[in-house]
């Protein structure tokens, strides 16, 4: 970006200064850098003049020579930070000043290293946001954000939708490591704690080049708060408790920095909750056990650096008793019943079935800056995933085995050299070499649904920006990524011909078991990416985004291999060895308006997905276990078109409202048939009152309006055993619209002279609303979640 | 140099996890524990034995039909004493599955479901108590399991019977001792109906 860093680097030249005019002047905002509000008396100092910043955070200067000038920008509690800008290019800037923690040791020009594109459409939620949601999942943080969903089973297991797209199209970097956490189910959440982050991006779509090309749906990056250079030592803590399901969570993080540059930084949380409620009931074994912590150290300066990062997760989360079914008179009983077959009383228990998932994320990264050339980073990251899952199964004894056992290694090497020796011009190239190797453990007893696999990944990137003008921003680039994947599984003989591989792939059976084929896919993939967008600035409130993205994602495992009985879902899915690579066109236009008394944002994108490829019940297969409902993986072309509205007015110094709408339609090309678990249309209002002089007072009332998913693909037709007739299995049918209020108030304390201590209370479905979501898996069996009481402080020092 | 001593541990680092994680060797097949391939059902009467059998080879997993036979007819006005047999018969020998079914009683119960067409009625003839645990004590309830009943034929006719074993059901719901499925609840471990004349 056309940030901080090559304006830096001018520090290490040597100005000359020549006779010139000097009637240039400048002008712009010191903003607090974590919630955009003007900071006032500070002070921009240069040769010798001091301007101080008015209440609005305003500063004017006149009377500046055509030349650089360093200015240093210093506020109360803040490190003063020195910004070199050249007079002959730059008339109005504005600066953004870490004030909170005083956790930047750099000032950002134009928020320029925030965001991720110049030209996408994406979002950012601070650490504001983040403590709120420090006792649910990343999803849930994510779901404020404007066409941003989630695919849930249950209130735990939480997968963030972007744009319709979700799984293996969304791509998630926590800590600048892109996380290989068996993502691909859609009952795997992401095993990352939201309490690592400093801030969240959400970028939708694949024009983020850097993190990969495969991201159809978009990326989600997760960043740490960065430590000043300085001698400091604080922390926070945020605890939080919850009425449904009567539990909460408490997290803490302590941050030693030194002026050398080394710094320390150790984060830990616990969380727990037990049997959560719908209104109406207990929602049973829907109880989460979830233990974070990470570590990290390193030297942080400027030529140069490096660091050390560990996290570790560990999730135990009970699946819903009453989801646990065994065949498809199963499934039509529950869903005619409407309400849970299983009710028992509240427990903090969770027995089968279950999921244990834990990762383990280490990382090395080093850093070089060249002078008058630009930044060389490159690391290394191990990533350890590990998943349990449990069933219900014939023998009590069995249960304690788990089902699944899958064990997933990572190691990937990447490297990237940004040019920005020129502001004007910025680049980057950079690469990775990734190995993977999973590990489908045989003691289960239960055949395996994901086989061994090794999956090598190697990939280049290229990506610029370009300032056209002062306010018209270029942007593109092109990536090329390589993945292998190299399976040993075993198919039964009757699958293998049913499935019709005897003729395309007999070369790949390797060794006869009787009843069973041992087969050796290896398979190849070559996928070109590529951007290009434009962003204008129109009078300094108007902004305009367009941007194009080409994305190929190569199948994942699931897609290709998965075969089987999925026991906790009581359906079979099945993969299909030709799938082959999707490939997405997406255009996104992004106008919006930001002023201080009012704004607006409107969105529209259009993906086009050529061999998308979906999961969808297609029939009923007979077993003497009774007749299970089959999920066949399925490519198809397909087209997603939505719109993202959002529009905010400060009515005056208290009073604001927020409004904000997405909608996403999604088709097959052919017969216009409607996609699956295509997010429906929903409807956010929020007003919210603030006064700062009543202890920084804030609350908000919002209500949240879901439509009713009218369009989706038929149901399909299956032979009952227990009616003995065929009837309708009622699969795709989507629940009612309906509407959630929520309350929030907060409050800060100063303690002592540094610390602040925020109490915040929030009541989540007011009304006691009974509800299903479309996107909620186990939304044919129970209720969503009913009234809730939340209480949350957290402490700064 | 820092620097220098840095990356050479990060790259040695680096190659000692990869060399160490990867191996060749092919994968071996599962063990499949839950498997029950086929399913006997004996009736007996004065030394005649009609049997009902459904065989899934590939199980639940496989795409293969259940094969469903029915030995021969039954005669009106008849009792007849009836067993049930599991199998996986996938190893071999081929494996007893009603042991389980017997080390976890309380867990586990059949029903016998008959068309209105057929006039028969079903009576568990087992309960519980007549079980033994796994660690060899045996159970103290009476509820039926259903591993053995009793069939009675009135009239002629032709119909459905279906057997079901659930896993976990209710056995305190309302006629579900009596052999009535419909508040069992629980999950089904087998299903399969048979095609019956009784003539």
């Amino acid at each position: 970006m056309k940030g901080l860093t090559c304006l830096l680097v001018f520090l290490f030249l040597v100005n000359l200064v020549s006779a010139q005019e000097c009637d240039k002047s400048l002008s712009g905002r010191v903003i607090d850098f974590h919630d955009g509000v003007p900071l006032e008396g500070a002070t921009i100092t240069f040769n010798n003049r001091t301007v101080v910043t008015d209440v609005t955070g305003t500063y004017h200067i006149k009377g500046l020579c055509t030349t650089a000038y360093a200015f240093t920008i210093s506020h109360e509690k803040c490190n003063s930070q020195v910004v070199t800008l050249e007079m002959a290019r730059v008339s109005d800037k504005d600066f953004y000043l870490e004030h909170h923690l005083n956790e930047l040791d750099e000032v950002k020009v134009d928020g320029a290293d925030i965001s991720k594109t110049n030209s996408a459409q994406e979002e950012t939620i601070g650490s504001e946001i983040i403590d709120k949601y420090s006792n649910a999942s990343l999803g849930d943080a994510l779901r404020g954000i404007t066409g941003v969903s989630s695919l849930n089973t249950g209130s735990t297991i939480v997968k963030p939708i972007i744009q319709g797209l979700s799984g293996s199209r969304v791509l998630i970097m926590n800590n600048g490591v892109r996380m290989q956490d068996m993502e691909w189910g859609d009952e795997h959440a992401p095993n990352i704690d939201i309490n690592t982050a400093g801030n969240i991006t959400v970028v939708k779509g694949a024009s983020a080049l850097r993190y990969g090309g495969d991201a159809i749906g978009g990326v989600i990056i997760m960043q740490p708060s960065k430590v000043p250079t300085k001698d400091t030592l604080y922390g926070k803590t945020v605890a939080s408790g919850a009425t449904n399901g009567w539990g909460g969570s408490i997290t803490s993080e302590l941050i030693k920095g030194y002026k050398s540059g080394w710094f320390l930084k150790a984060q830990g949380s616990l969380k727990r909750f037990g049997d959560v409620e719908a209104p109406d009931y207990v929602l049973s074994n829907t109880g989460i056990f979830q233990k974070g912590a990470s570590f990290s150290f390193g030297v942080n300066k400027f030529t140069h650096g490096w660091d050390a990062y560990y996290s570790f997760f560990e999730n135990e989360i009970g699946v819903l008793a009453a989801s646990h079914i065994g065949s498809v008179d199963d499934l039509i009983n529950a869903i005619n019943s409407q309400k849970p077959a299983i009710v028992r009383d509240f427990t903090y228990k969770i027995n089968a079935p279950k999921q244990e998932v834990t990762h383990h994320l280490g990382r090395l990264r080093y850093f070089k800056r060249f002078e008058e050339l630009g930044k060389w980073s490159t690391q290394y990251d191990f990533q350890y995933n590990k998943r349990f899952e449990f069933d219900i199964r014939r023998i009590e004894e069995r249960n304690k085995k788990p089902s699944i056992d899958l064990e997933l290694k990572t190691h990937t090497l990447t490297s990237d050299f940004r040019f920005d020796s020129n502001p004007e011009l910025l680049w980057s190239i950079g690469g990775l070499f990734r190995y993977q190797n999973n590990f489908a453990d045989p003691s289960t007893g239960v055949r395996r649904l994901i086989p061994d696999y090794d999956k090598y990944d190697a990939g280049v990137f290229i990506t610029g920006e370009y300032d056209l003008t002062n306010n018209i921003v270029i942007d593109g680039g092109i990536r090329y990524d390589y993945n292998r994947i190299d399976a040993k599984k075993f198919y039964l003989k009757s699958r293998w011909e049913e499935r019709n591989y005897s003729i395309d792939f007999s070369n790949l059976i390797i060794e006869d078991f009787n009843t069973q084929w041992l087969v050796n896919p290896v398979f190849d993939y070559h996928s070109i990416s590529g951007t290009a967008g434009i962003q204008y600035i129109y009078k300094e409130d108007y902004e305009f985004r367009f941007n194009y993205a080409l994305a190929q994602r190569a199948p994942n495992p699931s897609e290709l291999f998965s075969d089987g009985l999925h026991h906790s879902a009581a359906r079979i899915e099945l993969g299909d060895l030709r799938i082959d690579q999707e490939t997405s066109h997406k255009i996104s236009i992004t106008a919006q308006k930001n002023t201080e008394k009012w704004g607006w944002e409107i969105a529209p994108y259009a993906n086009f997905i050529n061999d998308y490829v979906l999961l969808e019940p297609v029939d009923v297969q007979l077993s003497i276990r009774g007749a299970f409902p089959v999920w066949e993986y399925r490519q198809t072309d397909v087209t997603l078109v939505g719109l993202d509205a959002k529009l905010y007015t400060n009515w005056n110094k208290h009073w604001r409202t927020d409004h904000s709408f997405s909608l996403v339609k999604g088709n097959e090309n052919k017969n216009d048939i409607p996609l699956i678990n295509i997010p429906s249309a929903n409807f956010d209002n929020r007003i919210t009152y603030t006064n700062k002089n009543w202890y920084g007072f804030n609350a908000s009332l919002e209500s949240q309006y879901f439509f009713r998913q009218n369009e989706y693909p038929d149901n399909i037709s299956v032979f009952s055993p227990q009616q003995q007739e065929t009837v309708e299995l009622d699969i795709n049918t989507p629940p009612k619209a309906y509407h959630l209020l929520n309350a929030d108030a907060s409050m800060e304390f100063p303690l002592g002279e540094k610390n602040i201590v925020k109490v915040g209370v929030t009541v989540n479905n007011i009304l006691n609303k009974n509800y299903r979501n479309y996107l909620n898996r186990q939304r044919y069996f129970a209720d969503d979640l009913g009234r809730t009481f939340l209480l949350r402080f957290s402490i700064k020092y | 140099m820092n620097t220098r001593k840095f990356l050479s541990t990060l790259f040695i680092g680096g190659i000692l996890f990869t060399s160490c994680s990867s191996d060749d060797d092919n994968p071996v097949p599962v063990n499949e524990e839950e498997l029950i391939t086929k399913m006997t059902v004996s009736l007996v009467n004065a030394g005649e034995t009609v049997t009902l059998t459904v065989t899934d080879e590939d199980g639940a997993d496989g795409p293969k039909d259940p094969q469903v036979t029915v030995s021969g007819n039954l005669n009106a006005n008849t009792t007849y004493t009836g067993s049930v047999e599991l199998l996986n018969g996938s190893v071999s020998p081929a494996e007893i599955i009603n042991e389980e079914i017997e080390e976890e009683a309380d867990e586990h119960q059949f029903f016998y479901q008959t068309s209105t067409a057929l006039d028969i009625t079903t009576t568990y003839t087992d309960k519980e108590s007549d079980y033994k645990k796994a660690d060899g004590t045996s159970f103290t309830t009476e509820n039926p399991v259903g591993l053995t009943f009793t069939l009675a034929t009135k009239e002629a006719g032709t119909g459905t019977l279906t057997v079901t074993l659930r896993h976990q059901p209710n056995k305190g719901a309302t006629g579900v001792t009596g052999g009535d499925i419909t508040n069992a609840g629980g999950e089904t471990d087998i299903t399969q109906s048979f095609d019956i004349t009784v003539q």
